[in-house]
């Protein structure tokens, strides 16, 4: 166990070191550095200069490496090149909590969603419910989510008016974000489920529990759930890297103050610094909790070994 | 073993001829001579290909897809060619107009024809998508099929490397590559190619591992045949059903990247006209003027829909094992 915990965590060092240092270097060959004399007609080139010595920016670039992998060591991602005399730690900390709180009810959501939803399909299988979570199923993973996202803000805040446009603080604000997100995973955690129960009730185990006398629901709840969720919970590990990508369109529609749109402002804006090191920092938080996540299965599931 | 009647040696598996002389007539009766054919082989034998085609073609998803893609593809090619406008082409005298007989899907803020636009992001589309799954499925084969056919460290060292880069979820990467070269169609494919083969790579590397111990490889490498030689006529070959199925997937994830790319605005730089493009475009004034935004979403959700299905379908029919 532990073996496997470092040989994970020393394979996920290795990811982020090759990530953190082709970031690194993709940003600095980019052509126009975010000090162009170019770009800012109006600044002095003297002024440019100082500028670009105070970030370092006219050392050569094995030495900004340098300098900047001994400050990420302690934890310092530095000046944010746009946003005046911000951090990037200060962006982080401050739009990483809007993301975080709309993620995780998302996963919620999905999961509490999904998991009943697949079960009872697969219990009524060819009934209603199962051609609707197909259906749904069909849906949730052709439809991009802005388009959903587009058509729930539509319907809902434009025609039905019940619920805001967009924004960020109350409960209210949160239910078309969190359904968008939620979407596409409760597609997939449906069908993972309901082909995963349909799988575990052909089992020796269930027929004897069935045999046994066991009511109904114990056979299902005891037997069947939980044999048949641990797909499910594997699935976690990627859902998180799925509701990134998903945060990055919702929090741009919505004007939720997160971490996602602070990226794709600084993307657009090449405000090299942000980017670098809101891709750090999101690499480094989907490799932790895809690892636990990893560990977890481990533990509910005994048949895993330790084995990498 | 089934114990039926008392007869007697009814251990001993078969009878001898003694035993049988003793058995009581009227017990047994002979076989009428037609039911010996049974086990002859009357159907002409069917290869994988024909099989994965008629199952194919059975497939009622499966064809529409593929009806749907090539209207798509129609509307790609001839689109722009059959109405009278240009996909960039502003005019201030029709600007927001609905859809009607002149702009069949109206025009947008410029006074520009959606439905030309449309036609032109579907170039796009169709391109990004058809485009990256093709060199992903170039560069997985290869690497995929280096990794397996050879082996012991070299694989290992390959597999690891995979494991390294998938390990960041893909849309970073993506993005990174997109701010380094910038807003442009190509650049999407190329971002696309940095991530999209690791798929392909590890089913074409446990496919080819699966198979490259059969007798018809060692057949070959008897009769003298190269490494090469195997692994190009024989091992690849025999994995094309796998690596098609994986393939046929990426076309709609790709295509996807694009319009969200160009969505969230570090995709394809306006005024092209990509899916994506347009749909961002509408959304200021989506409440007014909802056809902006219908058509360019519709056109995104059915091509996508399109392509599962022909993924479905050829999973199906053409590896059942991936079934989920």
């Amino acid at each position: 166990m532990t073996k496997y915990v470092l040989k994970r965590l020393l394979a996920a060092a290795i990811s982020m070191l090759v990530l953190i240092t082709a970031t690194f270097f993709l940003m600095h060959a980019v052509p126009g550095s975010p000090f162009n004399p170019g770009e800012q007609r109006n600044v002095p080139p003297k002024v440019l200069e100082n500028l670009r010595s105070k970030y370092g920016l006219d050392l050569p670039v094995w030495k900004q490496y340098l300098n900047y992998m001994n400050s990420l060591s302690h934890g310092n991602l530095g000046y944010s090149f746009k946003k005046l005399n911000y951090t990037v730690n200060e962006l982080i900390v401050s739009g990483f909590p809007a993301s975080a709180v709309v993620g995780a009810l998302a996963i919620v959501a999905a999961l509490a969603v999904g998991v009943p939803l697949g079960i009872t399909s697969a219990l009524k299988r060819g009934g209603w419910l199962d051609w609707l979570s197909m259906i749904l199923a069909t849906i949730g993973i052709s439809m991009p989510i802005f388009i959903i996202a587009i058509l729930l803000m539509y319907v809902f805040s434009m025609k039905l008016q019940i619920l805001p446009i967009y924004g960020y603080g109350t409960a209210s604000h949160l239910v078309i974000p969190v359904v968008c997100l939620a979407f596409s995973p409760i597609a997939y955690i449906t069908r993972l489920m309901r082909s995963s129960m349909l799988e575990v009730s052909r089992q020796d185990y269930i027929r004897s529990a069935r045999a046994r006398g066991v009511s109904e629901f114990m056979v299902i709840a005891k037997h069947g759930v939980r044999n048949s969720i641990l797909p499910v919970v594997t699935y976690i590990g990627p859902l998180i890297a799925i509701l990134l990508t998903g945060s990055f369109v919702v929090e741009r529609l919505f004007m939720i103050p997160g971490l996602g749109r602070y990226f794709v402002t600084a993307v657009s804006e090449r405000d090299y610094s942000v980017i670098l090191g809101i891709t750090i920092f999101y690499g480094a938080f989907i490799m932790l909790c895809t690892l636990l996540v990893d560990i977890a299965y481990a533990i509910i599931d005994p048949r895993v070994k330790f084995t990498d | 073993m089934k114990k039926t009647t008392d007869l007697p040696g009814d251990e001993a598996e078969y009878l001898t001829e003694g035993e049988i002389a003793c058995l009581p007539d009227g017990l047994f009766e002979r076989l009428p001579d037609g039911e010996k054919q049974t086990d002859v082989i009357n159907r002409p034998s069917v290869s994988y290909w024909e099989n994965a085609r008629s199952k194919l073609m059975a497939d009622p998803l499966a064809m529409a897809g593929f009806v749907v893609i090539a209207l798509m593809i129609a509307l790609a090619v001839a689109g722009p060619m059959i109405r009278p406008y240009a996909y960039d082409e502003q005019n201030y005298s029709v600007i927001n107009q609905t859809p009607d007989g002149d702009h069949w899907f109206g025009t947008d803020k410029f006074g520009r024809d959606l439905f030309v636009r449309v036609a032109y992001g579907a170039r796009i589309s169709l391109t990004v998508g058809v485009a990256a799954a093709f060199i992903n499925m170039v560069i997985g084969v290869i690497y995929g099929g280096i990794s397996g056919f050879v082996g012991g460290r070299t694989d290992m060292l390959m597999m690891r490397i995979v494991d390294i880069i998938m390990a960041v979820p893909s849309l970073l990467y993506i993005i990174l590559v997109m701010v380094f070269l910038g807003a442009h169609m190509h650049s999407i494919i190329i971002a696309l190619c940095f991530t999209y083969w690791l798929g392909t790579a590890r089913i074409v590397r446990a496919q080819i591992l699966s198979i490259k111990s059969q007798d018809f490889v060692l057949a070959a490498k008897v009769i003298g045949e190269s490494d090469l030689k195997i692994l190009l006529r024989h091992l690849i070959p025999n994995s094309m059903g796998p690596i098609i199925v994986t393939v046929t997937f990426l076309i709609p994830q790709a295509i996807f990247y694009e319009a969200f790319l160009s969505f969230i605005g570090i995709g394809i730089a306006v005024p092209v006209a990509s899916w994506g493009t347009l749909a961002n475009d509408s959304l200021s004034n989506m409440n007014t003027y909802p056809h902006l935004m219908l058509f360019p979403a519709l056109a995104i959700s059915i091509t996508i829909f399109a392509f599962n299905f022909i993924g479905d379908g050829l999973r199906d029919a053409l590896d059942p094992r991936l079934k989920r």
